[in-house]
């Protein structure tokens, strides 16, 4: 359970990150300020909540699990936090998954703050609750675990900076994916494999993303949850695995 | 057999080139190190900034890898989960989790040892005790001092009962009291049976407190073995005189004889090389009508044969010590 001690210690850690507090102030206004939105709107106003609620808490949940999560490693390394840990009897992959559980953690937290947020709001405005957006929360959720990996997957070898420009660009690759692919076949061959290698490496994190669903009722069958859950949590932790790996050779310096 | 079982830590032709710069130009930081450190020893790792203590250190810690060489400790090769149960680490200026309070550091490392409830908060107050830091417990870490950081690094280190424990540099930032409360409690750990392997380039705390030392010098080792026997074997026995009243010439012949000279007002000092010396000098006292004030033998020191070290190998290094 020394994985435990370590999460839990990341999570007090972040819990006194007042970047976060802010993160998490502006979220909770933009999913509030679809309340005025709605009234001056014409049209459907469930929609334009709901839409507004959802995007808002993975927008804000994504820039968390940046900002947070490309410090969690290399914060370690630069401050020699890391000396006193690595040579007590825990192998470094066991370090890694404490803090990335932590930061996890940290982020279940804060979008338990923003869904309750939401809940309120769409309580106050009478937009129905379906089974649904508990679906796309999930999923967010999901997608978070997978952009928080990355983050640690990039902080084990590139400073803060570069993680956090790298996993914002794979944030919006992910997201632009399905693009991506209808974009290669305009290309010519080399072009076009390029562009699909990058298609195939990087996650596809539309797969993730409910809002239309939600807002058309859509259905998402239980099959199809399982297929997005067992898609996500793989890719996390090929991302683990691989970011173990070069942990595991690096140099303390 | 018995050395292999004695043989707490041990390394050859350990050593560890980093690349720097843009270029990659390397560095060598140790080179060819060859350490023995039995069970149950003091054993101090001397040697001036920038030697490569604190690199051999941490690959001793699994912290770096080496380039080359290998090293064991409790006879197994470095990383071994096993043998880092074992194993107490201090390190250089240590930094720690700043927002945690006194308590809260040591309970999150006595954790990570699968340490809990009644046994880790006992073992807790036992080693804040030790380490004069029980007024401590509640204060966050932030709001230490860098003397107070030192002792809970130590009190850290204790806390699964190591039967090694290895200080990079447990001295440094202390004052002298504070000096002397380490010196003590590392006696008092080796007097519990606990090996001790320590840096330091405070050389009066390694002769007092060291079974054994190893003298290294840009990464290479230049002398190791029992304290006593470093300081015998090629001490200078220099030779103090104090002279009263020795005119112009008398001070130009001393000069020639003396390693160092001082003059101060009527009096002068002169450390010369050897007691063969003491007879020639005797010799100018009489020729100058001069008084002999005193006529002092000194005793060979870890800090002559460190200087001295320093001088024969590394010449462009005399500044620096
Ligand atoms: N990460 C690194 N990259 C490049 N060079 C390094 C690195 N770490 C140490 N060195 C070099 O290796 C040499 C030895 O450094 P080290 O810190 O081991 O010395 P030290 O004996 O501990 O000195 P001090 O008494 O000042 O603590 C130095 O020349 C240093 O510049
Ligand atoms: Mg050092």
């Amino acid at each position: 359970m020394r994985i435990l001690s370590i999460a839990l210690n990341t999570f007090r850690e972040n819990l006194r990150e007042k970047l976060l507090y802010n993160l998490l102030f502006f979220a909770l206004l933009m999913i509030g300020s679809s309340i005025l939105l709605s009234r001056i709107t014409l049209g459907d106003y469930h929609r334009l909540i709901l839409d507004l609620g959802l995007a808002s808490i993975n927008l804000f949940g994504v820039l968390i699990a940046i900002f947070v999560g490309i410090g969690l490693v290399s914060k370690e390394v630069d401050r020699k936090t890391i000396y006193t840990i690595v040579s007590k009897p825990i192998p470094r992959y066991e370090f890694l998954l404490g803090k990335y559980c932590g930061l996890v953690i940290t982020l279940l937290a804060n979008t338990v703050v923003m869904v309750a947020g939401l809940l309120i709001v769409l309580q106050v405005m009478d937009v129905p609750i379906t089974s649904l957006v508990f679906k796309s929360l999930a999923l967010i959720l999901l997608e978070l675990m997978v952009i928080t990996a990355v983050a640690v997957l990039f902080s084990t070898f590139t400073s803060a900076t570069l993680s956090a420009i790298f996993t914002l660009a794979v944030y919006v690759i992910g997201h632009l994916s399905g693009d991506l692919k209808e974009f290669a076949r305009k290309l010519d061959d080399v072009s076009q494999m390029a562009v699909n290698a990058i298609y195939y490496t990087l996650p596809n994190l539309e797969r993730f993303n409910l809002k239309g669903h939600v807002i058309h009722h859509l259905d998402f069958g239980m099959a199809d949850m399982a297929l997005t859950l067992a898609y996500g949590l793989t890719y996390a932790a090929f991302l683990l695995l691989l970011a173990s790996v070069i942990f595991q050779r690096r140099d303390f310096q | 057999m018995s050395m292999i079982v004695n043989s707490i830590l041990k390394t050859e032709g350990l050593s560890k080139t980093f690349k720097v710069g843009f270029w990659g130009r390397s560095v060598t930081a140790v080179h060819g190190l060859d350490l023995d450190v039995h069970k149950g020893e003091v054993f101090g790792f001397l040697g001036p900034n920038g030697a490569g203590k604190t690199t051999t250190i941490k690959m001793l810690m699994g912290l770096i890898y080496p380039t080359s060489g290998q090293a064991w400790l409790f006879g197994r090769p470095i990383g071994d989960q096993e043998s880092k149960a074992r194993l107490g680490f201090l390190p250089e200026s240590p930094y720690f989790y700043d927002y945690l309070t006194g308590l809260e550091f040591l309970q999150f490392y006595g954790h990570l040892f699968g340490l809990r409830g009644v046994a880790l908060g006992k073992r807790i107050d036992e080693l804040l005790e030790l380490v004069g830091m029980s007024h401590a417990r509640h204060l966050q870490l932030r709001k230490f001092s860098k003397g107070m950081l030192q002792r809970v690094g130590i009190a850290q280190a204790l806390i699964n009962d190591p039967e090694l424990v290895v200080l990079d540099e447990p001295m440094s930032g202390l004052d002298p009291v504070g000096r002397k409360e380490i010196r003590d409690l590392i006696l008092r750990l080796k007097e519990s049976g606990k090996t001790i392997f320590f840096s330091s380039h405070i050389l009066h705390d390694a002769e007092v407190l060291c079974d054994r030392v190893a003298i290294i010098l840009k990464g290479r080792q230049v002398a190791c073995g029992r304290v006593s026997e470093l300081i015998d074997e090629g001490a200078t026995h220099s030779v103090e005189v104090v002279v009263e009243g020795l005119g112009p010439e008398g001070l130009a012949r001393l000069r020639q004889l003396a390693d160092r000279v001082i003059v101060q007002g009527t009096q002068v000092l002169a450390v010369l090389p050897s007691s063969q010396h003491v007879g020639p000098v005797l010799e100018i006292i009489r020729g100058a009508r001069a008084t002999l004030v005193s006529l002092t033998p000194q005793k060979g020191s870890l800090e002559d044969l460190f200087i001295r070290e320093v001088k024969n190998k590394q010449p462009e290094l005399r500044e620096a010590v």
